[in-house]
């Protein structure tokens, strides 16, 4: 199907981004890679009367590091990401992550920033970022602020930006030398994760010193799995202790149940691929 | 209406179009380049899929405001002076294709893919073209196909997935 017929603009800065969500009051939507956007438009489940294209503006592309950050602009492609030395040096899980999402043409137009305000349960974005601590700058009318991961997914589709903000750019803490791995379950090529993990250990001489794991597609929003964190700590990175330690993974979670996947064999998964996560990421 | 000013497969372009005419709209009933088809409404089988700035895209998935500047490169443009493309002649001579209809979006992936990788296993050819589906379900052949072209490419001769400046035959205007 055709989209319905909306207005358009390109703006070059991210002040006339801003400017631009304020004209268009309520009914303005951004667009980032639209690989979400775009089917959604076509299927005619959003008619959005503006069309505010965020391609055109240099400053939100590109990685960069900043002291103990490595500081991606929303709209760096997924394909861009995947490549960047910079963050397979220092943030490893979330090129893991990026190369399972959908397939090699929607990496190519697809963007960090996108995914992540787009909010999907079942994307893979936002359980690294989560796991990662990661930091969102959000800017609006009245300047820029930051909003911590934990805080910045609120439900199904929803993220702390506001109205008449947009987000511009992800800051990573440096995870320099750590393992790193993305288990995804789903059902065939290019289908949308089941349940996923991201794992990234610190392993020193056998041991893990230090993890991070977060849950795709187990509520809502992604959760961190902090007992297997702990339960990790200072444990021999062996096949045993691990799987162990995988049985917390389900905790605190409320997986929703779906033509897919009951919310118990969520469950399941969740320990399971914790498991494999934490063994490769260590291995 | 929105002015675009694009480049596709060789030729420039200049229209004006509602901002939500979607790129693969833009090719087929403006340009008249019906080789690149409309296979699903969801994003999913990648039978439309052309080159935006020598990165494959489904152009389902763009809109042609979006390609205004942009050069476009469509199955229609891979021919070279009566030569198919080694992607093109290699779904030839392997019978990469029952039924044809996802053969164009198959063929500009595989330009893609093995312009990244020019030498990929059979499991990363099936990897590199998992966002384009073949409902008759031909994917051994098209795998072969994509692992002959590769190798007819080598040594050192990347894919030619730009026109490079020159004007590109049946490029149709």
């Amino acid at each position: 199907m055709i989209p319905a017929q909306f207005d358009y603009v390109r703006p070059t800065t991210v002040d006339e981004a801003v400017q631009a969500l304020r004209d268009g009051g309520d009914d303005a939507k951004l667009l980032a890679g639209g690989q979400s956007l775009l089917p959604v438009l076509r299927l005619r489940m959003a008619d959005p009367s503006l069309i505010i294209d965020l391609g055109g503006i240099p400053e939100l592309k590109g990685v960069r590091e900043e002291g103990n950050e490595v500081v991606v602009g929303a709209m760096t492609s997924h394909y861009d990401v995947t490549r960047d030395d910079t963050l397979r040096q220092h943030v490893a899980l979330i090129g893991e992550a990026t190369k399972t999402v959908a397939d090699p043409q929607v990496r190519h137009r697809g963007t960090l920033g996108g995914a992540l305000a787009h909010a999907d349960p079942a994307g893979d974005l936002a359980a690294p970022a989560l796991a990662l601590d990661a930091q969102f700058v959000i800017a609006g009318s009245g300047g820029t602020r930051t909003v911590a991961a934990a805080d910045f997914f609120e439900d199904y589709f929803t993220t702390a930006i506001g109205e008449g903000e947009l987000l511009t750019e992800i800051r990573f803490p440096k995870y320099t030398g750590w393992g790193a791995r993305y288990e995804k379950f789903n059902r065939v090529a290019q289908a949308w994760s089941i349940v996923a993990v991201a794992a990234t250990v610190k392993v020193d001489g056998g041991k893990i010193t230090d993890a991070r794991i977060g849950l795709t597609n187990m509520a809502g929003t992604p959760v961190r799995a902090r007992g297997v964190e702990s339960a990790l700590v200072g444990q021999s990175a062996s096949e045993d202790t691990v799987r162990q330690a995988a049985q917390a993974a389900a905790e605190g979670t409320s997986p929703t149940a779906d033509a897919d996947a009951g919310s118990d064999y969520r469950e399941h998964l969740a320990r399971v691929l914790t498991g494999r996560a934490v063994l490769a990421a260590a291995g | 209406m929105a002015r675009i000013r694009t480049t596709v497969d060789g030729l420039v372009y200049e229209d004006d179009v509602e901002p939500r005419m979607l790129l693969v709209q833009y090719l087929r009933e403006r340009l008249g380049k019906t080789g690149t088809v409309i296979g699903c409404d969801t994003s999913n089988c990648g039978a439309c899929t052309v080159h935006l700035d020598g990165m494959s895209v489904k152009s389902c998935s763009v809109l042609a405001v979006q390609a205004n500047g942009a050069e476009v490169l469509t199955v229609e443009g891979l021919e070279r002076d009566g030569q198919l493309h080694p992607v093109q002649q290699a779904f030839h001579d392997n019978h990469a294709l029952q039924c044809g209809y996802c053969t164009p979006g198959m063929i500009m992936q595989s330009i893609d893919l093995l312009g990244d990788n020019p030498d990929p296993s059979e499991q990363e050819v099936r990897e590199g073209i998992e966002g384009n589906l073949c409902r008759c379900t031909g994917y051994q052949n098209i795998v072969r196909a994509v692992q002959d072209a590769a190798s007819k490419m080598k040594p050192g001769a990347a894919a030619p997935t730009q026109p490079a400046g020159q004007p590109v035959a049946g490029g149709g205007a």
